[in-house]
C-alpha cells in the first residue's frame, strides 16, 4: 500500500538530521536523507499499529503464555503461587488418560457439529424462504433475530423454566396434546438434545441474518437469467443462489463452529453438565476442573487443547477468506 | 407459429409511468428492431414480453394466449440481457449449457450446440473460463451465445453488440443475418445502432417516452417518415430541420425561410392548402442536398459555408450554417471543401419533408 504510506509520510514531521522542510520535501535530498525517509517510509504503518498490537500483547498473549506455562505445572486453587510444582507433560498425559475427557470432546463434537449443521440448514432455508418481500416481513425479521441479542446467561434461564418438568410450558404443551411429560433436562437421552435446541434457537438468526445479507447482495440480473433459461424456484436456487451465497455460508459456519466449541454460560445454567455427564462439554469439564476440583495445571493443559481445536477452525477461515480475496480482487480487476 | 400481440400494454414504476397504451403486433417469424433513445422503455418493453416485469395494464399475447400470468420459464423465450447477466459461478460452456441441462437434452447434443455457436460467436477459446475472466465483448458474446444454443421459439435480444468494437460488431451483424435465414424465429432486438436496425429489422419500431411513433420497414420509416421524431431519428447524420413560412396562396407553392427559398412539388400543393402563409417546419436530409458548380445557376439553389469539414474517405460532411439554423450537409465523393469557403447547394423538391410545427405530424 505505497499510497498509503506516502500520504502518511506527508504529515510525519522529519528529523533535522533529514535537512528538509518538514511537510515539503525537496526534490534533490541525500542519500542518507532518502534512506531515513525510505525507513520512515515502510515502518510508518507499523508505529500506528504498535498501540494495538501492545494491548494484544498484554490482553491475550500474557493469558495464553501463561495458561501454557501452568499446564506443565502442578498447582492447586487456592494455595500460594509458590507452591507450584513443574511436572512437565504430567497434565497432558493424565488427561489422555481419563476416560471423562474423551466423554466431553465427544459431547463436544457432538454438540457442536450438530448445532452448527442444523443453524446453517435452518438460517440459509429461512433466508431463502423469506426474501421475497411479503407484507409485515421487516417486523417478523427483527422479532425474528432477538434470540441472538439476549445474554447467554438469560438464554439458559429462560429454556431452563420452558424445560421445567413442572412448571415448564413445554411440558404444559405436551401433557394438552397427550404426549405426557418429556423429562427435557432430567434424562440422560434427552438434555443433549434440549441443549442443542436451546443453543439452535439462539443463533439460527446469526446464519439467518448473514444469509439474508448474501441473497440481498447477489446479482439480481443472473437470478432473472436463470429464469428465462427454464430453471423453477428450486433450481434457480440450487444451481444460481446457493453457489453464490456459498462463500459467506462458509465463513458464517466457521465463526459458528468457534463459538459452538467454547460455549459454556447456557450449558452450564441449564444442565451444569448432567445428567451425568451426559452435556459436560470442554468448556464446562475445563471450568469444573479449575474451580470445582482446583486442578489448574490440568485444567489449563484441557484448555490449551480446546484452543488447538478452535486455533485449526480459525487458521481454515483465515486461510478461505485470505482465497476469497484474491478472488475478488481479480474481479475488481 | 408464434405470433406476439401487445395490446395496450401499459408499465408504471409507482408513479412513473414508463410505456403508455403499447399496441404492437410481431407475426410470425418476423425480426422486429425495436429503436429510440436511451431511457424511452426499450429494455421494459423486452421484460415484459419475458415476464421479467408484470404488465401494469393491458395484455399481452402470445400465439393468441394471454401470458400475463406466465412465468418466463412458460414462454418459450431466450434472452440475452443488455447488461449481460452471466452466472458469475459458472464457466463460459456451463453458462451457454445452462438451459439445456435443465431441459435434460443429452450431453453430446449439448456439446456440439455449444461448439457450434461458441465457433460462430469467435468465443470457443473462452468456454473455459469464468465471466469474471473475460472483457466486456467478450461477456456480451457469451450472452448472446447463451441464448442462441437454445431452441427457444422467441428470441430476446437487448442491445447484444453494443460493446463490441466496429470490426467485430459488422462481423457478427453479418452472423446474425445468416442465422436469420437459416432458423426463422422471432426475434424481437433492441439497439441504437442505425445500421443494425435497417440491415437486419424486418420491421422497425421507433419509440419514444413509452409510446410507439412509428412502425414500419426500414424503407417506409426512411422514405415515409410519420413524424419528425422519426425523421429525425432513422438516418445517419440525422434529417436538418428549418422553421419557414410556407408561402401564401397568391404566390408559387414555396417555403421561405432564412437564408433561402425552396419551391415545393406542384401535387402537395392540395394537402397542403390549410398551411399556406402560415409557419412549418422543413426537412431534409443531408444526402439530399446536390453539389451545384460555382456560378451555374440552379432552382432552389442555396449557398452554405462551410464551418466544419469532415472527410471521411468514402464520402465528406460538411457543417454549414444557413440562416441562423445549423445544417449537415453530405457533399458525397467530392473533394472535401475547406473550412471558410462555401459551397452551392440544390435540394430536389421531392426531397423535402414538411412537418406541422405544432403536431410535428407530416404534412
Ligand atoms: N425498476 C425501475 N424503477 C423505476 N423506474 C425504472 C425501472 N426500470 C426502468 N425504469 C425507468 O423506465 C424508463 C425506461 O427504462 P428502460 O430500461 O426500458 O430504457 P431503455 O429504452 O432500455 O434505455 P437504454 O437504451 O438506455 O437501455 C427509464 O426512464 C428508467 O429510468
Ligand atoms: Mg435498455
Amino acid at each position: 500500500m505505497p499510497t498509503t504510506a506516502d500520504q502518511t509520510t506527508l504529515h510525519v514531521p522529519q528529523g533535522p538530521a533529514l535537512g528538509d522542510a518538514p511537510s515539503r520535501p525537496r526534490p534533490h535530498t541525500g542519500r542518507r536523507a532518502r534512506r531515513g525517509k525510505r525507513l520512515l517510509n515502510r515502518s510508518t504503518p507499523y508505529l500506528f499499529l504498535l498501540p494495538a498490537l501492545a494491548f494484544m500483547g498484554v490482553g491475550l498473549l500474557y493469558p495464553v503464555c501463561r495458561s501454557v506455562w501452568l499446564s506443565f505445572q502442578d498447582w492447586k486453587l487456592g494455595m500460594a503461587p509458590e507452591s507450584a510444582v513443574f511436572s512437565g507433560w504430567e497434565n497432558y498425559l493424565s488427561l489422555l488418560r481419563d476416560p471423562n475427557v474423551y466423554t466431553s470432546t465427544g459431547v463436544t463434537l457432538t454438540f457442536a457439529f450438530t448445532v452448527v449443521v442444523l443453524e446453517v440448514l435452518l438460517g440459509v432455508a429461512l433466508a431463502l424462504l423469506l426474501e421475497r418481500p411479503i407484507r409485515g416481513m421487516s417486523l417478523f425479521r427483527t422479532v425474528f433475530i432477538l434470540p441472538m441479542m439476549v445474554a447467554p446467561v438469560v438464554v439458559g434461564l429462560i429454556w431452563r423454566f420452558m424445560y421445567s418438568e413442572q412448571f415448564g410450558i413445554l411440558n404444559k404443551i405436551a401433557k394438552a396434546v397427550g404426549i405426557g411429560g418429556v423429562p427435557w433436562l432430567s434424562s440422560q437421552e434427552m438434555a443433549l438434545t434440549s441443549v442443542i435446541i436451546a443453543d439452535v434457537w439462539q443463533w439460527t438468526p446469526f446464519i439467518f441474518i448473514l444469509a439474508m445479507a448474501a441473497l440481498q447482495s447477489l446479482p439480481a440480473s443472473a437470478i432473472e437469467a436463470a429464469r428465462v433459461d427454464g430453471a423453477n424456484t428450486w433450481q434457480t436456487i440450487w444451481h444460481v443462489k446457493l453457489p453464490l451465497m456459498m462463500p459467506v455460508i462458509i465463513i458464517a459456519t466457521l465463526l459458528r463452529l468457534i463459538d459452538a466449541f467454547k460455549v459454556l454460560e447456557v450449558i452450564y445454567i441449564m444442565t451444569d453438565g448432567g445428567p451425568g455427564l451426559s452435556t459436560e462439554i470442554l468448556s464446562l469439564h475445563i471450568y469444573k476442573t479449575a474451580f470445582v476440583s482446583q486442578q489448574l495445571g490440568r485444567a489449563s493443559a484441557l484448555s490449551n487443547l480446546l484452543l488447538l481445536i478452535v486455533l485449526a477452525l480459525s487458521v481454515a477461515l483465515f486461510v478461505f477468506s485470505k482465497a476469497r480475496e484474491r478472488q475478488a480482487r481479480k474481479v475488481a480487476m | 407459429m408464434v405470433e406476439i400481440v401487445l395490446e395496450n400494454v401499459a408499465k408504471r414504476f409507482g408513479p412513473i409511468s414508463v410505456i403508455e397504451g403499447l399496441n404492437l403486433t410481431m407475426r410470425d417469424n418476423e425480426f422486429t428492431v425495436l429503436v429510440g433513445p436511451s431511457g424511452c422503455g426499450k429494455s421494459t418493453t423486452l421484460r415484459m414480453i419475458a415476464g421479467l416485469e408484470d404488465v401494469s395494464d393491458g395484455e399481452i399475447y402470445i400465439n393468441g394466449k394471454p401470458v400475463s400470468h406466465l412465468e418466463p420459464k412458460e414462454r418459450d423465450i431466450a434472452m440475452v440481457f443488455q447488461d449481460y447477466a452471466l452466472y458469475p459461478h459458472m464457466n463460459v460452456a456451463r453458462n451457454m449449457s445452462f438451459a439445456l441441462r435443465l431441459a435434460h437434452y443429452d450431453r453430446a447434443e449439448i456439446a456440439r450446440r455449444i461448439e457450434q455457436v461458441a465457433d460462430m460467436l469467435g468465443i470457443r477459446e473462452l468456454l473455459g473460463r469464468k465471466p469474471r475472466e473475460l472483457s466486456g465483448g467478450q461477456r456480451q458474446r457469451v450472452a448472446m451465445g447463451r441464448a442462441l444454443v437454445r431452441d427457444a421459439s422467441t428470441f430476446l435480444f437487448d442491445e447484444p453488440l453494443s460493446n463490441l468494437d466496429a470490426k467485430l460488431r459488422t462481423q457478427m451483424r453479418a452472423e446474425l443475418a445468416l442465422m436469420r435465414q437459416r432458423i426463422r424465429k422471432n426475434m424481437i432486438y433492441v439497439t441504437h445502432d442505425q445500421i443494425e436496425a435497417m440491415t437486419l429489422g424486418d420491421r422497425i419500431i421507433v419509440m419514444s417516452k413509452g409510446k410507439i411513433m412509428q412502425a414500419g420497414t426500414p424503407e417506409e420509416l426512411f422514405k415515409r417518415p410519420a413524424n419528425k421524431f422519426v425523421a429525425g431519428f432513422i438516418g445517419s447524420p440525422s434529417m436538418n430541420f428549418f422553421d419557414a413560412e410556407l408561402a401564401s396562396n397568391d404566390g408559387p407553392l414555396a417555403v421561405v425561410g432564412d437564408g433561402f427559398s425552396l419551391g415545393l412539388p406542384l401535387d402537395a400543393a392540395g394537402r397542403l392548402k390549410a398551411h399556406r402563409g402560415r409557419p412549418i417546419t422543413i426537412g431534409i436530409r443531408p444526402t439530399a442536398f446536390q453539389v451545384v458548380a460555382d456560378g451555374q445557376s440552379a432552382e432552389n439553389a442555396i449557398r452554405a459555408p462551410v464551418v466544419v469539414s469532415e472527410y471521411i474517405g468514402s464520402n465528406s460532411i460538411v457543417m454549414s450554417e444557413i440562416g441562423h439554423t445549423q445544417v449537415t450537409i453530405d457533399i458525397g465523393s467530392d473533394a472535401p471543401i475547406a473550412v471558410g469557403e462555401s459551397v452551392q447547394v440544390r435540394v430536389a423538391p421531392e426531397a423535402i419533408y414538411l412537418f406541422d410545427p405544432a403536431t410535428e405530424r407530416v404534412l
